[in-house]
C-alpha cells in the first residue's frame, strides 16, 4: 500500500427499518468516519438507506468457492428439513 | 456503456497454463446455463483480462465523461437546470466509483486503474474527446450520448460477471432520467427564439456522427466480438445497437424539428429501418489515437487533479494511521 | 426602512450565499483530490442550489414584483448581490475550500438554527430544511480540517495558511447592519453578538483538535452584505448569468 492507497471498505445499507442491512458495495476511504461519508454520498443519494455499516474488506472472511462442494452440497439431499416432504391429508387443518 | 468501441485493441497473450481445455469447458457450461460468475470462482485469464479491461474502460469513461458536462455548471440557465445538471454529473461520478470497485473484485486496484488512465495508457470513450461549446451541447449529450448509452448498458445487466451486471443494474436504474433531461433540454431550445434553435441544431450536427461511433467498429472489424458474446460479457452486437439505436433517435429529432446531418438517411420501407450514410471511421481511429479536440485537455484535468490532490490523500492516510496509534496506545 | 423590505433583503442575501457557494463549489467537479470527495462537493453545491431557489422564490413570493428565482438569480449585476466576502474568494487548494466551508457552516447553521423559530414562517421552514443540510456539511468539512491539520507538515502548513487567509472574512459574519437589526427585532432573528461568542467557542475547539493556531482578529474587511465586493463576484456573476444576458427573455 503506497502512502495515499486508501484502503477499500464494504457497505452494507439498510434501506428502511424493519430490514436487514444489504451488501450495496465497496467504497475507499482513508479512516471509518471518511468512509461512513463517502458510503453516504455514493449509495444514498436516492433515499436508499436508513443506516449504514462500513467494514475494512480485509476484514471480511468469506468462504473458498473450491470448498461449496463440501460445504453447502450435503445440504442439498436432506429434504425431509422441508415441510412439503411430508404428506399430510388435506382434510387435516391447522398443520 | 462506452466501451464496445474499444474492445478491439487487446493484443492476443500466450495461453495461461492453468486454463485447462476442462477447466474451459466447464466454464463455458456454466455461462451457457446462464450461471453468474462471482468473483472468486475460476474464470480463464482471458476472461478476467477482457473484463478488466471493458470495465476499467467504462469507469474511465464515466469519469472522464464529467469534464465536458462539468464544463457547463456554472453557467447553466437556471436554477432548475443547474441542480439537473449537478444531480446528473455527480452521477456520472457514482458510477466511475460503482464499476471501479466492480472491476476490483477481479484483483486490481483502483490505483493501478487511474494510473492508466492518467499515462494515457488506458482508454475510454472517444465521445468525451469533443468539445461542449453551447449549452444545447448538455442538452445533445443527455439525449444521444446517455441515449446511446442507455442501449449499450442494458444488455449489459444481462452480462455473466455478477458483480458488473450489478453494477449495471443499479446505474441503468439511476440514469433512466439523464437521457429524459436532455431531450428536454432540446425540446426547450427548439420551442424558443431562432438563436436556440440555431444552437440546437448545431448541436446536433456536431454530435451525430460521434454518437454513431461510440458502438464501435462495425461487426465485420471487431475482432473481439465473438468470445465475448460466447462469454456473454457482450450480448449484442455493435452494428445491430447502432441500427437500433438509429430507427429510435431519427423520429425524435423529427419531433423537434431537427434536420439530420445526413444526406443519406432514408426510411427503407422494405426493412422497417433506417438506411444511413458511411461513418468516418479515419476520425474514429483518430480520436481513438489522441487527435481528437479535447484529448489532451481531459487526460491533462485529471492529471492536474491527482497530482494537486496529492497531498490531501496523503494527510488523510498519516492522519488515519496516527489514529489507529493512538488507539493502540 | 419596513420590516418587510428588511425581510426581502434578508431573504435575498441568503440566497446569494447559497448560490455563491454553489458556484465555487461547483468548480470542484472533476477537479477533485480523489472521486469521493467530488462527489462530496458537488452533493454540498447541489445543497445549495435548492437553498438558493428556495430563499429566492420566497423572497420574490415576498416582493410582490412576480419576480422569479432566475430572474433575480440572474438578473441583478453585484452591487445588488448581499453574499459576504468569504463566500465570493477564490477556491485555493482543497485545504482553503474545507477551511471555508468549516468558518462559514458553522456560522450558517447558528444562524439557520435561530431562524427556524422566526415567525417569518416559510423562512422558518426553508432554515429548518436546510439545518440538515448543514450539519451534514459540518460533519465532513470538521473531520476533514482535522484530517488536513493533524495530517502531514505540509498538509498543516497548508490548511493554517488557508485559515490566517481567510480569518479576515469572517468579521463581516458578525457585524449587524440595519437589516440584521430589524431582522433581530422584528422577526426573532439572530442576535449577531451572541452568536459570534458561540461560534468562536465551536471554531476554538475544532481548530485545537485539529492542531491549528487560531489567528488574531486584525483587521476585518467587509461590505458585501451591502454590495460592496471583492473584485472576484464580477466574474462568478459574469460566467453564471452568461446565457441569461446574451439571450434576453428566452426560456430555458
Amino acid at each position: 500500500m503506497s502512502k495515499t492507497d486508501w484502503p477499500l471498505y464494504e457497505v452494507f445499507i439498510r434501506a428502511r427499518s424493519g430490514l436487514s442491512h444489504r451488501h450495496f458495495g465497496s467504497i475507499h476511504a482513508a479512516d471509518e468516519t471518511m468512509a461512513l461519508d463517502h458510503a453516504r454520498d455514493l449509495y444514498t443519494r436516492r433515499n436508499e438507506g436508513v443506516s449504514i455499516w462500513v467494514v475494512k474488506s480485509t476484514e471480511i472472511v468469506a468462504s473458498d468457492p473450491a470448498d461449496s462442494d463440501s460445504l453447502f452440497e450435503p445440504a442439498a439431499d436432506k429434504i425431509y428439513r422441508h415441510p412439503t416432504f411430508y404428506k399430510i391429508p388435506d382434510d387435516v387443518e391447522n398443520i | 456503456m462506452y466501451t464496445q468501441g474499444l474492445d478491439q485493441k487487446q493484443k492476443k497473450s500466450a495461453a495461461d497454463p492453468a486454463d485447462t481445455p476442462g477447466r474451459l469447458a466447464a466454464f463455458q457450461a456454466r455461462i451457457d446455463a446462464d450461471e453468474k460468475i462471482e468473483p472468486k470462482d475460476w474464470m480463464p485469464s482471458g476472461y478476467r483480462k477482457t473484463l478488466i479491461r471493458q470495465m476499467s474502460q467504462h469507469a474511465h469513461s464515466e469519469i472522464v465523461g464529467m469534464l465536458p458536462e462539468g464544463n457547463w455548471i456554472t453557467r447553466a440557465p437556471t436554477l432548475r437546470r443547474k441542480a439537473i445538471l449537478l444531480a446528473k454529473v455527480q452521477d456520472e461520478a457514482g458510477h466511475g466509483l460503482y464499476i471501479y470497485g466492480a472491476t476490483e473484485t477481479l484483483g486490481v486496484s483502483r490505483d493501478n486503474l487511474v494510473a492508466d488512465l492518467l499515462s494515457g495508457k488506458a482508454k475510454y470513450s472517444s465521445i468525451f474527446n469533443y468539445p461542449t461549446i453551447s449549452w444545447a451541447d448538455i442538452g445533445t449529450i443527455g439525449w444521444l450520448v446517455d441515449g446511446a448509452a442507455i442501449m449499450n448498458q442494458i444488455p449489459l445487466c444481462r452480462c455473466s460477471y455478477g458483480p458488473y451486471a450489478r453494477a449495471m443494474v443499479r446505474v441503468c436504474k439511476e440514469e433512466s432520467f439523464h437521457q429524459r433531461q436532455g431531450y428536454e433540454i432540446m425540446l426547450e431550445l427548439c420551442r424558443g427564439t431562432d438563436e436556440q434553435k440555431r444552437m440546437a441544431q448545431g448541436a446536433l450536427d456536431r454530435w451525430w456522427w460521434p454518437s454513431l461511433m461510440m458502438f464501435g467498429p462495425s461487426d465485420k472489424t471487431s475482432e473481439h466480438s465473438a468470445q465475448s458474446m460466447a462469454w456473454k460479457i457482450k450480448r449484442i452486437s455493435n452494428d445491430e445497437l447502432r441500427q437500433k439505436f438509429v430507427d429510435v433517435t431519427v423520429p425524435q429529432a423529427e419531433y423537434l424539428g431537427l434536420k439530420m446531418p445526413d444526406e443519406d438517411l432514408v426510411f427503407d420501407q422494405k426493412t422497417g429501418h433506417y438506411r444511413f450514410g458511411e461513418i468516418d471511421w479515419e476520425e474514429f481511429w483518430e480520436v481513438l489515437k489522441g487527435n481528437g479536440k479535447c484529448n489532451r485537455e481531459r487526460l491533462e484535468a485529471r492529471n492536474s487533479a491527482h497530482d494537486k490532490g496529492r497531498w490531501v490523500r496523503e494527510a488523510a492516510s498519516a492522519y488515519a494511521e496516527k489514529q489507529a496509534a493512538r488507539d493502540a496506545a | 426602512m419596513t420590516k418587510e423590505q428588511a425581510l426581502i433583503t434578508y431573504a435575498t442575501r441568503m440566497g446569494d450565499n447559497a448560490i455563491v457557494m454553489a458556484q465555487r463549489l461547483s468548480e470542484w467537479v472533476g477537479h477533485g483530490p480523489e472521486l469521493e470527495e467530488e462527489m462530496a462537493m458537488a452533493n454540498f453545491a447541489l445543497d445549495y442550489v435548492g437553498q438558493a431557489r428556495m430563499f429566492f422564490s420566497y423572497a420574490g413570493e415576498l416582493d410582490g414584483n412576480g419576480r422569479n428565482e432566475d430572474e433575480i438569480c440572474f438578473l441583478r449585476d453585484g452591487w445588488d448581490y448581499g453574499n459576504v466576502l468569504l463566500l465570493e474568494q477564490p477556491n485555493g487548494d482543497f485545504g482553503e475550500t474545507i477551511a471555508r466551508l468549516v468558518l462559514f457552516e458553522t456560522f450558517y447553521s447558528l444562524q439557520l438554527e435561530a431562524l427556524a423559530s422566526s415567525p417569518a414562517r416559510k423562512l422558518a421552514e426553508i432554515a429548518a430544511c436546510a439545518i440538515r443540510e448543514s450539519t451534514y456539511h459540518i460533519r465532513h468539512a470538521s473531520h476533514w480540517l482535522i484530517r488536513l491539520g493533524d495530517g502531514t507538515d505540509e498538509s498543516h502548513r497548508r490548511v493554517q495558511h488557508a485559515i490566517d487567509r481567510l480569518w479576515t472574512y469572517t468579521g463581516e459574519l458578525f457585524e449587524a447592519d440595519q437589516v440584521d437589526r430589524i431582522m433581530q427585532a422584528e422577526w426573532e432573528g439572530p442576535d449577531l453578538t451572541a452568536l459570534r461568542e458561540q461560534w468562536h467557542r465551536q471554531i476554538d475547539a475544532l481548530l485545537s483538535k485539529a492542531t491549528l493556531q487560531k489567528p488574531a482578529d486584525g483587521w476585518m474587511d467587509s461590505g458585501g452584505k451591502q454590495g460592496h465586493h471583492s473584485e472576484h463576484l464580477g466574474y462568478i456573476l459574469a460566467e453564471m448569468q452568461s446565457l441569461q444576458r446574451t439571450y434576453p427573455g428566452a426560456n430555458w
